[in-house]
């Protein structure tokens, strides 16, 4: 194989040129300012910056929102990774498509359609208005519907949210459980274990690398976000990303910015190495 | 087979090397335009091609930035240009812009003296106004009872969730800036304080902070109240007739689009043919109708009809226009503006 190496080489430029400059220049940004005479010096200012309430609030609502968000997501989706693994169920191809092909369509045009059903006169309320009328004219009924009345809120954040990035959960859990040995199974139901036994001791444990994958998959698009908050949420609940991105194309604060972004970063590397601390040895699942 | 896809691919070369060369010069002087999306009526360029046998090359741009871009990149050699008040100021200062020559331009005389020596220009060197607007509220006549006058209105708490505020920094604080009775180019700390906790206040109310979006949802009738632009609004209101424009007695921004040339142009003379014929009164008319917004012409204004004429929210009345104001540049205390905004995007 050692001859082959030299095929790695193209992936290292890559990465060097795409992934670790920015990295640097991100972090070189962070600790420097622009003295008033123009140069440049080294500084923890930005740093500083952050430790102001109002920026320690911004970062409390977007880790509240995204662990909501995760939780829902895996409320919703281990259930139905678990049905999509099911041995027995026929049409589970079609189930797994159905999960994905939301994943083909442009992430901007799922959450600005959102916005078009829950607006006020939105696809949504217009529906319930119609049967309204459809009911008073012809079946002489007085019906009255609820009216969604969510967007703008952090109801919307939330469930744009938990609407993009579902797939992300269920389909780590998926890979995961479908690949369980059946056999285990098998044994710990003729050692007499009902289903609730089963699933306690063998399905569950075995299947904790793909949740654990699920939940950094879609933990940390969501704490990042910053599209979802501003058109769902009306720009009213600033997140760590909105504030991110501001400082680059408003503020043109580009050392706070920075310094934001490499926060933000070490607070996922954080995280990620207190899931693997959990994550069992050879467990192989997930996405990656 | 291949050797015929070969004469083919052959053919094709030959015919796009003809078709770009045709590109070039054809004898005619050429002049080009740069102007913002769908802003003029074509008929009026379309004539002074004609009249003066110049070949115009029109482009259209749909922000000041974008039109910056393209104008510093260097690779674009446009002839007259239409930037707004503060990019004219940022052109000014960067040195990009020619003075013009008065003389070649004398239907000049025409353009009404309020909207002569403006704070982006101070002495009139560089700019010849086209059309101008307000910031002003957008409301739907079906929602909101009351007479719209005042800024007060959107700290109303009957229209609380009815509300969309511009999500721009300079105009929000400049929204309240003005509903406080202070300049729009406030640098005074503690007036700017007032009005972060006037918007601080007033966010509660707010149903979305939104950009150009605002214009479709108001015509969706999302909202009761928005800020926006008198453009904006025009556009709203042939939409959907339910809603209307007002321009509130606190006094507003005022803004401008004006023509420019810039330095590195070398076709000045045709240019300045060009501003002159734009500023010809039946010209001016035309392209006033055609767009909807305020025209800076005078002789071209007395031409409108009177229902424009009288139309208050197009051609506020003189008491008002006294209280608005350009925007100056600020980027000497853009710090505080940024962080009252953030003060105020922040706040629970």
């Amino acid at each position: 194989m050692k001859q082959y190496r030299w095929l790695a080489y193209p992936y290292a430029v890559w990465m060097i040129i795409f992934i670790v400059v920015p990295l640097m220049l991100v972090l070189f940004f962070s600790v420097t300012a622009k003295a008033p005479d123009g140069s440049i010096v080294l500084t923890l200012e930005n740093f500083k910056k952050f430790w102001e309430p109002m920026y320690i609030n911004v970062l409390i609502r977007s880790v509240l929102l995204a662990v909501y968000s995760t939780v829902i997501c895996l409320v919703l989706g281990y259930p139905l990774a678990l049905i999509l693994a099911g041995r027995d169920f026929k049409r589970k191809n079609i189930l797994v498509m159905l999960a994905v092909i939301p994943m083909w369509m442009n992430f901007l045009l799922r959450t600005y359609s959102w916005m078009t059903l829950l607006e006020k006169n939105g696809t949504i309320n217009a529906f319930f208005g119609t049967l309204e009328r459809l009911a008073a004219t012809y079946l002489n009924m007085e019906l009255t519907l609820p009216r969604v009345n969510i967007l703008y809120t952090e109801t919307a954040v939330i469930l744009g949210m938990v609407y993009n990035f579902l797939p992300f959960m269920i389909l780590p859990i998926y890979s995961v459980v479908s690949k369980l040995d059946r056999s285990l199974i098998e044994a710990a139901q003729d050692l007499g274990g009902n289903n609730l036994v089963v699933f306690k001791r063998v399905i569950f444990p075995l299947s904790l690398p793909g949740v654990l994958s699920g939940i950094t998959m879609v933990f940390m698009p969501a704490v990042t976000t910053f599209v979802i908050s501003r058109l769902l949420g009306g720009a009213q609940f600033m997140l760590i990303g909105n504030l991110i991105e501001r400082q680059f194309l408003f503020s043109n604060d580009w050392g706070f910015g920075s310094a934001l972004s490499i926060i933000m970063l070490l607070l996922i590397l954080l995280s990620m190495g207190f899931m693997s601390r959990y994550e069992k040895e050879n467990s192989g699942g997930g996405l990656w | 087979m291949k050797r015929v896809i070969k004469v083919m691919f052959l053919l094709a070369l030959l015919a796009m090397t003809f078709s770009l060369a045709g590109c070039g010069d054809s004898g005619k002087p050429t002049l080009k335009v740069f102007n913002w999306f769908d802003y003029i009526d074509e008929s009026v360029y379309k004539a002074f091609e004609k009249e003066y046998g110049i070949r115009v090359i029109y482009d259209t741009f749909t922000t000041n930035e974008d039109m910056y871009a393209k104008v510093v990149s260097g690779n674009a050699d446009y002839d007259v240009l239409f930037p707004s008040d503060y990019m004219i100021k940022r052109l000014i200062n960067e040195d990009r812009l020619a003075k013009l020559d008065f003389d070649n331009i004398p239907n000049y005389k025409y353009i009404d003296d309020r909207f002569k020596d403006l704070d982006f220009d101070p002495n009139n060197e560089y700019s010849v106004p086209y059309m101008w607007g307000t910031l002003g509220i957008l409301y739907n006549k079906e929602m909101v009872d009351e007479p719209v006058t005042s800024w007060d209105i959107l700290w109303d708490s009957k229209f609380s969730k009815n509300i969309f505020m511009y999500a721009s920094q300079r105009d929000a604080i400049g929204v309240a800036l003005k509903r406080l009775g202070f300049s729009l180019n406030s640098r005074n700390e503690a007036e700017l304080e007032k009005a972060k906790q006037s918007l601080i206040e007033q966010k509660p109310l707010v149903l979305a902070y939104v950009g150009d979006d605002v214009k479709d949802k108001m015509v969706a009738e999302e909202a009761a109240l928005a800020v926006v632009y008198s453009g904006d609004a025009i556009y709203s209101i042939w939409e959907n007739e339910n809603l209307a424009y007002a321009v509130p007695e606190e006094g507003t921004n005022l803004w401008f689009d004006s023509m420019v040339v810039p330095k590195n142009s070398k076709h000045k003379k045709e240019a300045e043919l060009f501003i002159n014929w734009m500023c010809d009164p039946e010209n001016a008319l035309k392209n006033t109708m055609y767009i909807g917004y305020s025209t800076p012409n005078s002789a071209a204004y007395d031409m409108l009809p009177d229902e424009v004429k009288n139309d208050k929210s197009a051609y506020p009345d003189d008491e008002i226009l006294e209280k608005c104001e350009v925007f100056d540049d600020i980027s000497d205390v853009l710090d505080i503006y940024n962080r009252i905004w953030d003060e105020v995007m922040t706040a629970n």
